[in-house]
């Protein structure tokens, strides 16, 4: 990785999108996922993507999260452009930049919530010892510090999420990069998680990127990026009623 | 690395059912190569020493020609039979033996006080205690003058004596041997047995006495050894020439050397072992197939975990770690396992059972466990190659 950016400052460009394309071969028939997307996401923004299924939201998703990369177009995260980083690099990238929340919690089974948060940390090269102090001190953060050496089969919907969202912050990344974080929830669990997206996002200055379809959730957000077959066809606030 | 090493236990223990499953094959592969080896390791062992039990640097010279070595069926008609005159003829021209001794070998009944045993007879010269390694506990063997003058004297094994006396001193006493009357004046010490031979229940006696008794002039064999290892080879062409010559350059005799007895029994239990070793390698390569494929189903199985691990920083090298030590972890804990089972087997038997052959020599213990963890590793590269060539998002998109 060539270029450095340590601290970002509130307001700086965090993520550059310029004329991104991607495509994929379907069988013989070639896709066109996304179509010259760009946009600029700065530190500290809470933004939700939206649009119906098959607009391209996923595959933004991956693209933003640097697990997949453009067929044509810039993409730069904190500097460094994403295409040219090698596999390794993007690796490192993720791990140092980006916090992922998935729809269906991704925790591994069997395995103890504090070793599940504190999993980033071991790509990361912190010692065992640090890292289970880092990540009972995220478990801690999304009021879970009582669940510990609990495995994920023995924890609620929302329990799991929190765990997954304190695996995300336990970096301190730059991004907090949702896909559809409340989608496997009810109402009432996934307005807390809301809640607790915002508080991330107001107390630790967090950049939110969310993927939705959920319109509450995209209201909560201040801006939202709309997609309509790989193309970007609104770039705004929340719009009431949408 | 150590990390890896660290979640690869984890992996088990959150397994634990599946993974001591998977680990029987190993085990069971290398205890059987433990235990097989053992068994053929400890033939050879055993055979070794039985051999070298003998006496040092041996030679026996039978009557015929024989074109393969080590032991085989006694030569039938023999033109030129072994004679004493051989003897004599080698005791005064050989210059690298260590000594000489005629041998007729007979069977007979011994009798005293109206107690029967019916056992081998030999008749030998002095030298034959030396040479054979039996040395006499009480009294003499059987010496030069009594040979000469074709004595009926007599030496016990112990067997015969705690057969004949029991408690009785045999020194001095009359046993009858076949058709003679023989005084006793030595007794054997405790022997144990050779190839399965007691050499305990044996009499020995001058052989010119034996051939009296037998009604024989020749001898079933001579036995002699060499003054030194170093000697040896240059020893048995020494006696070859003497005895040919005494043939007209014929040799209808064949020299059966200690080391070549050896060499055809090391040959015949390398084999074996060797043998074994691949029966036994068999399973291993069952229990690594078993391995291959659990790690394949697993994979398979933990394809969104892998998803995740690259999402939150994995590389693809860290995958491939991960799934490699897995498998090596599960083969050589299966190994260690197999390995202490065996190795408990084997001393178990060696200490309640002294008479089994078994042996456990370093070079086994290294084998097996070398061996399983081979099979770790082997079983464990396609599986984690997979694993680390996954696409991530694929990966994470995988119901």
């Amino acid at each position: 990785m060539s270029a450095s950016t340590d601290a970002l400052a509130l307001g700086e460009p965090l993520m550059v999108l310029d004329g991104i394309h991607r495509r994929f071969m379907m069988g013989d028939e070639e896709v066109r996922a996304l179509r010259g997307v760009s946009f600029t996401i700065t530190k500290g923004e809470h933004l939700c993507i939206i649009g119906p299924s098959g607009s391209g939201k996923s595959t933004m998703m991956y693209l933003l999260g640097c697990l997949d990369t453009p067929s044509e177009g810039s993409y730069q995260l904190a500097g460094y452009e994403v295409s040219e980083l090698s596999d390794e690099e993007l690796a490192a990238l993720r791990n140092r930049y980006i916090g992922f929340v998935f729809q269906a919690f991704n925790l591994i089974p069997r395995t103890t919530t504090v070793d599940n948060v504190a999993l980033p940390l071991r790509y990361a090269g912190v010692g065992m010892g640090e890292r289970r102090r880092r990540a009972a001190e995220a478990l801690e953060r999304v009021g879970l510090g009582h669940r510990l050496d609990h495995t994920p089969d023995r924890l609620s919907g929302g329990e799991r999420q929190r765990v997954a969202i304190a695996r995300a912050i336990v970096t301190k990344p730059e991004l907090l990069l949702c896909d559809e974080p409340t989608g496997n929830l009810d109402s009432k669990v996934g307005a807390e998680i809301t809640g607790l997206f915002e508080e991330l996002n107001h107390d630790m200055g967090v950049t939110l990127v969310i993927v939705t379809h959920d319109p509450s959730m995209a209201k909560r957000a201040r801006r939202n990026v709309k997609l309509v077959d790989g193309e970007v066809v609104y770039d705004g606030p929340p719009i009431e009623g949408r | 690395m150590f990390e890896h090493i660290l979640s690869a236990f984890l992996a088990l223990k959150a397994n634990k059912i599946r993974a001591a499953l998977t680990m029987l094959g190993v085990v069971i592969g290398v205890l059987a190569v433990t235990l097989l080896v053992g068994v053929g390791d400890g033939a050879r062992i055993y055979l070794d020493e039985q051999i070298s039990g003998l006496g040092t640097n041996l030679m026996t010279i039978v009557p015929g020609r024989r074109e393969t070595r080590g032991f085989g069926p006694p030569a039938g008609n023999v033109a030129r039979p072994l004679v004493l005159d051989d003897i004599r003829a080698l005791e005064r021209q050989a210059s690298l033996l260590r000594g000489i001794s005629p041998m007729v070998m007979g069977g007979g009944a011994v009798r005293f006080k109206g107690r029967t045993r019916d056992t081998m007879i030999l008749g030998v010269g002095p030298a034959f205690s030396d040479l054979r390694n039996m040395p006499v506990d009480r009294g003499s063997f059987v010496r030069d003058e009594d040979v000469e003058s074709r004595r009926r004297v007599c030496v016990l094994g112990r067997t015969i004596v705690k057969e004949l006396f029991g408690d009785e001193n045999p020194l001095g006493q009359t046993v009858r041997l076949a058709d003679g009357r023989f005084r006793v004046v030595g007794l054997m010490e405790e022997r144990g047995t050779s190839l399965g031979f007691d050499l305990n229940d044996l009499v020995f006696i001058p052989v010119t006495a034996a051939m009296d008794l037998f009604n024989q002039d020749h001898l079933t064999q001579i036995i002699t050894a060499a003054r030194s290892k170093e000697d040896a080879p240059a020893a048995a062409e020494e006696v070859e020439q003497i005895l040919a010559r005494r043939r007209n350059g014929e040799r209808t005799f064949t020299i059966q050397s200690q080391d070549d007895l050896l060499k055809t029994f090391g040959a015949l239990t390398a084999a074996m072992t060797l043998m074994l070793l691949a029966i036994a390698s068999i399973s291993l390569v069952v229990g690594g197939i078993g391995i291959m494929n659990i790690m394949l189903v697993s994979v398979r199985e933990r394809t969104r975990e892998i998803g995740v691990r690259r999402a939150v920083g994995a590389t693809k090298s860290d995958i491939l770690w991960q799934f490699l030590l897995e498998s090596v972890v599960i083969s050589s804990l299966g190994g260690a396992i197999g390995l202490g089972m065996g190795a408990s087997i084997v001393l178990a038997l060696k200490r309640f059972a002294p008479s089994v052959p078994v042996a456990l020599s370093p070079w086994i213990a290294a084998v097996a466990f070398g061996s399983s963890f081979v099979v770790g590793v082997l079983s464990g590269v396609v599986p984690a190659r997979r694993a680390a060539e996954l696409d991530p998002v694929d990966a994470l998109r995988y119901e």
